[in-house]
């Protein structure tokens, strides 16, 4: 039974994560997952409906999914589409939703909030006069200056954007207030043609507006051979016109297909830009009938007709000779709702946990449970991060949070690899809180928008992001898997009697060996960056602070190779040293970024420089440990000689010293 | 005994671990700096420096407190090769190390080669235009151009750094000379109807006539530029042919640009500057300093693109032709981000561009260096791959040796060394810290 017990976890968890891939549910016999891997495009990128609303809901928010509305009687959670769905097409309802987030207990008294859940909110807590007073202050705020906002104004800015979007949301499957737009439409013959239920909706006012284009047609004909045309005619024209033409700096996602994808795939547009060119063209896009029966089916609750809607639509899509949008949009989906990189944060907990039990128990079972998990997880990791490359087309480090995904896959590889040789726990615990920690890094990091987005002109190369970039991720990855074994020592030695003479050897062997290989990866790196610059910039080396935090790595880690070799430091001192290095690769990670933000300002103590801040404190607090005197260290109490290593030769260290 | 002591201390690894701490220290506040500072003022006080100086407030005094860039890339690199000269033989076990302070010996040579020797300017040049000079973001210099020829300009250039207040700046090429009778490093066009607060400076002749300068603050601002200004008296056989304000205001763009649109009407005051004498025409201009080329670049055609629905830039680039009669080139280049032009020994890189996408600027680089860090990495890259690799492989076998022994004869990390020689430190010393047994011999 112990024999097959790592086996038996490991298959759980394996079987959990599998279970992504059973039929997506069908809420009220709705389709919704194939309504949200149809393909959009925005931030420039073709995206389905599914990624839209998770990072909006992201940004707005920080989840994937929302809650049931206070009150609401069937408590269900609703997935990101579902939620997009009913805010594009059932605004009332989703209005109840609490997708707002208010931190800052100023903003919550400006907005007279304070009942309800904790820094929740839903669209209809706000009364008109709040949300003016909201734009009012935001229109404020935006004229001073970033780096001087305080963290009540940031809220309140980041609360203001959350509404414009909502709002644009709301516009963007179809214009809102159908029914009142047609009822103070001015009177028109082609009026009549509407039923009693097609003139509360958008499939009506879409009915009339094809109507009215041919007839839209005919009349600049007529202006132009200046023959007389009907009044009437350019009133009702008019009207739409003057709904439609802001409509179409409003509507967010560009959910309109090309209509010539073979001039021009690129070409898609919001409703409002396609209604509107619908005058120019004399043609109305017929994606936007298929969006209007979605529209109506959903509100009227008619799953056959919703989910017939949806599949013509992607029939016509395909006709159009658009299948590979369509098939974005359905890998995207599944890379979203497999969620690769959340299964397998919770894979390196369940794994650090085991490994923490191991050092407690000295279980082997224990151990091999542990590191078949931190196997699986990285598989899944790995995964994650191959599917986004073929999703992007593009090395796996093009931003912050995929850097952040990347370290932690390095590190994990690196930890894999000392488990093996050691089969100690220590690979497994390392690379398991790594794993877990840069993990949680990127996921806050990805409530800053679109993960995916398009690389700016000077990144746009695939090249230096494959070489420069990877290869300097991995040397942070290094760096930090260095840094966190000297942490593995210093507390266990410190704080345990764990730390025998032989783990200590074996610890340090595994710092010198890996800081080796972010020596050699971190400056490889950093020379590639520079080689980049020459290119793109004409000089290699600019001080600019990014690249000075990557010299700082490639300093630190040459002074610490160095004090090891010329015996200025022995175990204990290459332990904090390593440590260090964890600050100095923070820093350069992060610090520098936010530099830019000033250094005298209420700006400076955003949340991540709080978090950085406390990390560099930890680290402080554990190098103050290391730097204990022997005796102190429970591990070493009258045990043994304390450092085993003997102190080398002071001077010349490039001296050849013989037996 | 003294010549002993001071190899001791140049060839010692603590020297070497002392610099790159102070090094470590040095980048951190160098980067700190810049958020006060700008980056090109840091750049000067931090790395292309002796010594980081410290000015107490109120005072003129500079106290040293920390080694500049110079003088730790200084020490580092003589450290470097007196340990190598001192004590390093090359053997198959060290050709690692030895690559890579080759490596790092090339590369810190190449960048100091750079820093002297590297010349940056840029070319601005409108669609449908041609140009064969480039321009000096920084320096300028005071032009005297023979303009009597239409077909042909004769350029007599002075730098800025001679332009000092009570200076006579002989041209033997043409007969005159000039005097420095004001000079100002920032300066402010200032109205006739502005009161001036400071020093001012107003000329008898051209446009400086009924167009005064104010003196300015020198300013250090990445985003700002100074915009020098002079007054000079042009001198002929001894006699004085009258006063003219030259500065950049009147020639460098977008200064210039922004003067005319100020002005409105006005605006036609800005044009060249000439005088006459003996028969010729001359023209005087304080402007960036200008390369000339024996080649021209025409700007074709600039593009820029935007994401569809986004305002992220996809793409700039410049289209030009190269026209060099000399050496029989006439070639189109697209010139784009990461993809310069290698011409002449100088490189084009697509630097900017001006709203309404018609007007590019390239930047252009003559850097004799620039092969160097590509050596260097690969030198390095290698190097540390060898010394690594071979202490990983010789880790793998004694451990893959310890796994097999573990089973008969008594096992743990003090087994014999295996190897008969420990090998040279630091390889000695890797040794010693991958493998304990080996150091607890040496002791």
């Amino acid at each position: 039974m112990k024999q097959r017990l790592p086996w038996i976890v490991c298959g759980l968890f394996a079987l959990w994560v599998l279970s992504a891939l059973r039929p997506a549910p069908k809420p009220g016999g709705f389709a919704l997952a194939e309504f949200g891997r149809l393909p959009v495009l925005l931030n420039g990128r073709v995206q389905p409906f599914d990624s839209v609303a998770r990072n909006t809901l992201l940004s707005m928010h920080g989840t994937q999914t929302v809650r049931p509305a206070p009150g609401e009687a069937s408590g269900r959670v609703l997935s990101a589409t579902e939620w997009l769905l009913e805010l594009m097409s059932k605004p009332e309802q989703a209005g109840n939703r609490q997708v707002f987030r208010v931190e800052s207990l100023e903003l919550r008294n400006l907005l007279d909030a304070r009942e309800g859940r904790l820094g929740q909110l839903a669209y209809n807590d706000f009364s008109q006069q709040k949300l003016q007073d909201l734009e009012q202050e935001a229109r404020r705020i935006s004229e001073k200056d970033s780096q001087l906002r305080s963290g009540y104004e940031k809220d309140a800015l980041h609360l203001a954007e959350s509404v414009h979007l909502y709002h644009r949301l709301r516009n963007s499957l179809r214009p809102e207030n159908s029914q009142h737009f047609l009822e103070h439409l001015p009177d028109h013959p082609l009026k009549a043609s509407l039923t009693a239920s097609e003139s509360g909706e958008f499939a009506g006012e879409l009915k009339l507006y094809k109507q009215l284009v041919p007839v839209a047609m005919t009349l600049l004909h007529k202006e132009a051979a200046g023959e007389e045309y009907n009044q009437a005619d350019v009133q009702l024209l008019a009207s739409f016109f003057r709904r439609y033409e802001p409509l179409s700096r409003f509507a967010y996602p560009l959910i309109v297909p090309p209509m010539h994808p073979d001039v021009s795939r690129d070409d898609w547009s919001n409703i409002g830009t396609s209604l509107s060119e619908s005058l120019r063209s004399g043609e109305v896009n017929p994606a936007l009938d298929y969006f209007a029966r979605m529209d109506s089916s959903f509100r009227k609750g008619r799953s056959d007709d919703f989910n017939a809607a949806v599949a013509e639509y992607r029939q016509w899509l395909q006709d159009k000779n658009l299948t590979p949008e369509l098939k974005k949009g359905q890998r995207e989906w599944l890379f979203n709702h497999l969620e690769p990189f959340y299964k397998s944060m919770t894979l390196y907990v369940a794994a650090l946990i085991l490994g923490c039990v191991f050092w407690l128990n000295f279980s082997h079972p224990v151990r091999r449970t542990a590191f078949y998990l931190v196997v699986l997880a990285f598989a899944i990791h790995t995964a994650g991060v191959l599917f986004r490359m073929f999703l992007e087309g593009r090395p796996p480090v093009t931003n912050l949070y995929s850097s952040a995904v990347f370290v932690g896959w390095g590190a994990v590889v690196l930890g894999i690899i000392l488990e093996r040789l050691f089969k100690d726990g220590v690979g497994v615990v390392t690379a398991s809180t790594i794993g877990f920690v840069t993990l949680i890094i990127a996921h806050h990091l990805s409530a800053t928008g679109d993960t995916m987005e398009m690389m700016r002109a000077v990144l746009d190369t695939n090249l230096w992001l494959a070489t420069h970039v990877v290869v300097i991720t991995i040397g942070y990855s290094a760096t930090f898997l260095a840094g966190f074994l000297a942490i593995v020592y210093i507390l266990r030695g410190v704080l345990s009697k764990g730390l025998t003479a032989e783990t200590g050897k074996s610890l340090s062997r595994m710092v010198y060996g890996i800081l080796c290989f972010a020596t050699l990866f971190s400056f490889v790196g950093t020379v590639l960056g520079g080689i980049w610059a020459d290119q793109s910039w004409g000089r290699f080396w600019g001080w600019d602070p990014k690249e000075n935090g990557a010299l700082l790595i490639v300093l630190m880690n040459a002074a610490i190779l160095h004090a090891r070799w010329g015996g200025i430091v022995r175990d204990r001192g290459l332990m904090v040293m390593a440590i260090a290095g964890n600050i100095v690769t923070a820093w350069s990670w992060f610090g520098v970024n936010m530099l830019g933000v000033g250094l005298h300002s209420y700006g400076f103590m955003d949340k991540a420089f709080v978090w950085l801040l406390t990390f560099i404190i930890s680290q402080l607090v554990v190098m103050g440990l290391g730097m204990l005197p022997p005796r102190f260290w429970m591990s070493f109490k009258g045990n043994r000689p304390v450092d085993s290593t003997p102190k080398l030769s002071h001077r010349g260290g490039i001296k050849p010293r013989t037996a | 005994m003294m010549l002993n002591g001071l190899i001791q201390f140049l060839t010692s690894l603590r020297l070497t671990v002392a610099c790159l701490f102070a090094a470590i220290i040095l980048v951190f506040f160098g980067t700190l700096a810049q958020v006060e500072l700008g980056l090109y003022v840091t750049q000067e006080q931090y790395f292309r420096s002796l010594f980081v100086f410290w000015t107490p407030e109120g005072s003129n005094w500079k106290i040293p407190v920390w080694p500049g860039g110079y003088l730790l890339g200084g020490v580092l690199l003589a450290n470097l090769i007196a340990a190598h000269i001192k004590r390093f033989k090359f053997t198959a076990k060290k050709s690692g190390i030895f690559l890579t302070h080759i490596g790092l010996i090339l590369l810190l040579v190449g960048q100091f080669l750079t820093e002297v020797y590297q010349v940056e300017s840029f070319m601005r040049i409108e669609e449908g235009k041609a140009k064969n000079y480039s321009e000096d973001g920084r320096g300028n210099e005071l032009a005297v151009i023979d303009v009597t020829d239409p077909n042909q300009e004769k350029v007599v250039a002075v730098p800025q750094s001679s332009l000092v207040k009570g200076a006579t700046i002989d041209i033997p090429e043409f007969p005159i000379s000039i005097r420095v009778k004001e000079f100002f490093r920032n300066s402010v066009p200032g109205g006739p109807m502005v009161q001036a607060s400071g020093a001012r400076i107003t000329a008898t002749q051209g446009t400086g006539l009924r167009l005064p300068f104010d003196q300015q603050a020198v300013t250090a601002k990445m985003d700002d530029e100074n915009k020098p200004v002079a007054l000079v008296e042009v001198l002929a056989d001894g006699t004085a042919l009258g006063e003219w304000t030259v500065s950049t205001w009147l020639t460098k763009h977008p200064w210039s640009t922004y003067l005319k649109g100020q002005l409105g009407a006005g605006g036609s005051l800005i044009g060249p500057q000439t005088f006459q004498h003996a028969g010729r025409t001359y023209e005087l201009a304080l402007r960036p300093v200008r390369y000339y080329k024996p080649y021209t670049v025409k700007l074709l055609d600039f593009t820029h693109a935007r994401y569809k629905g986004t305002d992220i830039p996809k793409d700039f680039s410049s289209r030009i032709h190269l026209s060099d009669p000399g050496e029989n080139v006439e070639r189109d280049v697209l010139i784009y981000m990461n993809n310069p032009l290698r011409y002449g020994g100088e490189t084009y890189y697509q630097g900017g561009f001006e709203p309404g996408d018609t007007v590019s600027i390239l930047q252009v680089v003559k850097n004799p260096a620039w092969l160097t860090p590509y050596l260097s990495c690969v030198l390095v890259g290698v190097g540390l791959l060898v010394q690594f690799g071979m202490h990983l492989t010789g880790f793998l076998r004694k451990s893959s040796a310890r796994a097999k022994g573990a089973s008969g004869a008594p096992a743990g990390g003090h087994q014999p060394p295996t190897q008969g020689q420990p090998a040279a430190v630091p390889a000695g010393a890797v040794n010693s810290a991958v493998n304990h047994s080996h150091s607890n011999r040496n002791s």
